[in-house]
């Protein structure tokens, strides 16, 4: 066989484009990341202190989904929100909102816990919402309605915006990306993901207060 | 693959390529006009009430269910048109020899499954068909959206007032910071009557806040007062069948003109969809717009068009949503506004469904403005496809609402838009727009082009004009002081348009002197070749008339 330059340098590139597909696959697997290892400490209590956020995690974040609509995992996402609260020098508390994957109501169901009266409240494919307990459910402080548009930076920036508006601040509210094309690209998978997550919710059962090693 | 087939690879780059595609789910409603779980059509009338809906008895109701047979059915008709069988009706919207008003006689004896069996039936070259004849008012027109980035008001007096100039009865605004509302309202106002006296605004708020903008004269209809197809995603949002109407009464006791908005996959997107089809819930909501008394719908998916986008027979269930709502004899403003594809040969082929047979508004709306100052999200035209958009007129001889335009008339109408905002602001005491502000948005492209303003000493300022009591009269004077008396003259002529009401009838618009056009003095009288609305006359000559085009005598 005459094995020319050319084919060579076919193969390789041939060779390289598959090592970087079976990448990209990886990251798009739902098997791929496991589940976060909840720590279950009861049923959710209202916080004493007014120096905590909690953030409210919806039916399947972490345990039956692990990845946002763009494949952030939801450890990392977990990590930064947390660091973002802890460095305005304020305690993250995790609950697990099991009755509802409505993001306003867990979000909502998450301040009304906080000692301090604010709360995060968080969707598997990562729609977020900043609460506070006095507000009507459907309102908030922030909305992060469209999922393919956040960022893992921007976890840390809501959990650091979170923190200060439990301190009394009013801080610039976190930037949110704009992309008319998200829409078209992921509002369809998004229904599907919803549909799976609402499956999930047990509208009987009570919050339950969590602890995770990240 | 071990190998790529370099067509397959340049197929995989191409637009529609990185749009999302689901395939059906039926258990959960992913499904666009046929699922199993869609109930039977089946009506049972006892005593001039209606006892048993689709195969459910009365005990059974939901909160729907109760509302579509106590307010919408007509038991007079319901026997007689629930008889007629399903092909055989939908043959009747097709039909040039049925005429619309036969029609609408009997559709609101039909039950929503019954609507669902008949369109069903239907291509969707019958369901223009069905859409060229049913729409309530026979001259076409066209809604857009007036938005940008920054709020800025001096850039949205010129974009209204060049939106109006260029064709559009309606005009939409709404914001990004929310405090600016007033703010986008009142140059919305301003604009518009510069560009052409008559065109309606809107401001797409909080349901409260829009309201009393209505009641103060600074807009002049509403359309976003949502509607639901389950009870479920209804009580989600705080709402029933019974707060929407009752807020559709506020507005109609004002003299305002309004609407409701729906569309096919928001229960689905919210995952309460009960296993139905997207269109089945549609037509629920539909139904639920008529039974409240409300003059017309906006629908064909709108905000949640990427679910119906995402799956089998989609588009032509988008369409079919339309003509559930002209078929009950309603206003349809018809989508077409919010980016659904990347690919450019599937956006022209959804919005030819509206366009070629003409609705009431066939977008809801067009960007005005470029995409990127869209604060609906983005619209499926823009203003970068105004020159397409004539030339599709051209070529097919339809009247898309618009007309070809000079650039030297545009340069004239948005900076008068933008002098007739300075001087509204200069005497309502409003932060000052410069003349450097007045010569940017009369050149501009988009916001992008336009010097920042100081954000809070706007914010303070409008909050204060809201404060204050503030009106569109405030408004008429403010112009007139200034000079510009045709303007004010023509806020004016709008205002009294809420005293006499003749634009609360179905599908009203008005021409340039404050004229209604709407489903009572412009009937639709479609009965196929000959009849109806025709692009004809001095009216065609207006619209083939494109600049670029080249004269045979210049050659």
């Amino acid at each position: 066989m005459d094995v020319s330059k050319e084919m060579v340098r076919e193969i390789i590139l041939e060779v390289l484009r598959q090592t970087q597909d079976s990448k990209q696959s990886a990251i798009s697997e739902e098997g791929d990341i496991s589940p976060l290892q909840f720590k279950e400490i009861g049923k959710a209590e209202p916080g004493a202190t007014r120096h905590e956020v909690v953030i409210g995690l919806s039916p399947s974040f972490g345990s039956t989904m692990t990845k946002t609509i763009i494949g952030i995992p939801h450890r990392e996402v977990l990590r930064e929100m947390m660091a973002g609260v802890e460095e305005e020098g304020l305690k993250p508390r995790l609950v697990k909102v099991n009755r509802t994957a409505d993001v306003s109501f867990i979000a909502h169901e998450a301040a009304k816990l906080s000692g301090s009266g604010i709360g995060i409240g968080i969707l598997a494919r990562g729609t977020t919402v900043i609460h506070q307990k006095d507000l009507a459910p459907l309102q908030n402080l922030e909305l992060f309605s469209q999922s393919p548009l956040i960022e893992l930076e921007s976890f840390r920036s809501i959990g650091r915006n979170a923190a200060k508006y439990a301190k009394g601040e009013s801080p610039s509210p976190v930037p949110v990306r704009s992309d008319p094309m998200a829409r078209p690209r992921y509002q369809g998978l998004a229904a599907l993901l919803h549909n799976k997550e609402v499956q999930h919710a047990k509208p009987d059962m009570a919050s339950t207060e969590v602890a995770v090693q990240l | 693959m071990a190998k790529r087939q370099k067509r397959f690879q340049v197929l995989a780059d191409r637009p529609v390529n990185k749009d999302g595609f689901i395939k059906e789910w039926i258990e959960v409603g992913l499904v666009a006009m046929d699922s199993p779980n869609d109930p039977k059509p089946g009506i049972k009338i006892q005593g001039g009430k209606v006892l048993e809906l689709d195969g459910k008895d009365r005990d059974h109701f939901d909160m729907i269910d109760t509302w579509i047979a106590d307010h919408c059915i007509d038991v007079s008709v319901a026997n007689e048109a629930m008889a007629i069988d399903s092909t055989e009706f939908a043959r009747m919207l097709v039909d040039i020899h049925v005429p619309r008003s036969e029609i609408v006689r009997l559709s609101v004896g039909l039950t929503p499954a019954k609507v669902l069996d008949i369109l069903k039936k239907m291509n969707v070259v019958e369901l223009m068909m069905a859409m060229q004849k049913l729409r309530p008012r026979r001259t076409p027109s066209n809604q857009a959206h007036v938005t940008n980035l920054k709020d800025t008001p001096a850039l949205l007096g010129a974009d209204a007032a060049e939106a109006a100039y260029r064709g559009f009865s309606e005009l939409e605004t709404t914001v990004g910071v929310g405090r600016y509302a007033p703010s986008n309202a009142l140059s919305l106002l301003v604009g518009s009557q510069t560009g052409r006296p008559g065109v309606i605004t809107q401001c797409a708020v909080e349901e409260s806040l829009e309201l009393t903008m209505g009641m103060r004269g600074l807009t002049a209809y509403a359309e976003t007062v949502s509607v639901y197809g389950t009870d479920q995603v209804f009580v989600d949002g705080d709402d029933t069948p019974w707060s929407k109407a009752f807020l559709a009464s506020a507005y109609a006791s004002r003299g305002l003109k309004m609407r409701f908005t729906s569309g096919t996959g928001s229960e689905v997107q919210m995952g309460y969809a009960e296993g139905k089809s997207m269109l089945y819930l549609e037509i629920r909501c539909v139904m639920i717009t008529k039974g409240a008394g409300v003059q017309g719908l906006q629908n064909g998916s709108i905000s949640v068009i990427g679910v119906p986008g995402a799956v089998p027979s989609g588009i032509r269930a988008v369409l079919a949503e339309n003509v559930a709502t002209v078929l009950m004899d309603l206003e349809v403003a018809s989508g077409n506004d919010q980016t659904f594809t990347h690919s450019p040969i599937r956006n022209t082929a959804r919005m030819l469904m509206q366009f070629l047979p003409g609705t009431d508004l066939i977008f809801s709306g067009y960007s005005s403005v470029p995409n990127y100052d869209n604060m609906f999200a983005g619209s499926t035209h823009d203003c970068d496809d105004y020159d397409d958009f004539l030339v599709l007129q051209r070529d097919l001889q339809v009247d898309g609402g618009l007309h070809p335009v000079t650039e030297e008339e545009v340069i004239a109408i948005r900076n008068k838009g933008a002098r007739a905002m300075q001087a509204v602001f200069y005497e309502l005491g409003l932060p000052a727009i410069t003349d450097e502000e007045v010569e940017a948005a009369t050149y501009a492209h988009g916001s992008k082009d336009m010097p920042d303003r100081n954000v809070p000493e706007d914010l303070r300022a409008i909050d204060q004009f809201m404060k204050r009591g503030s009106t569109g009269l405030d408004v008429v004077r403010a112009l007139a002081k200034q000079g510009f008396n045709d303007v004010a003259e023509a806020v004016l002529g709008l205002l009294k348009q809420k005293v006499s009401g003749d634009y609360l009838h179905t599908s009203a618009i008005f021409d340039t002197k404050f004229e209604v056009l709407s489903a009572v003095n412009d009937p639709n009288d479609y009965e196929g070749p000959g009849t109806g609305y025709r692009l004809e006359g001095e009216r065609w000559e207006r619209l083939k008339d494109i600049p670029q085009a080249i004269r045979p005598e210049d050659v």
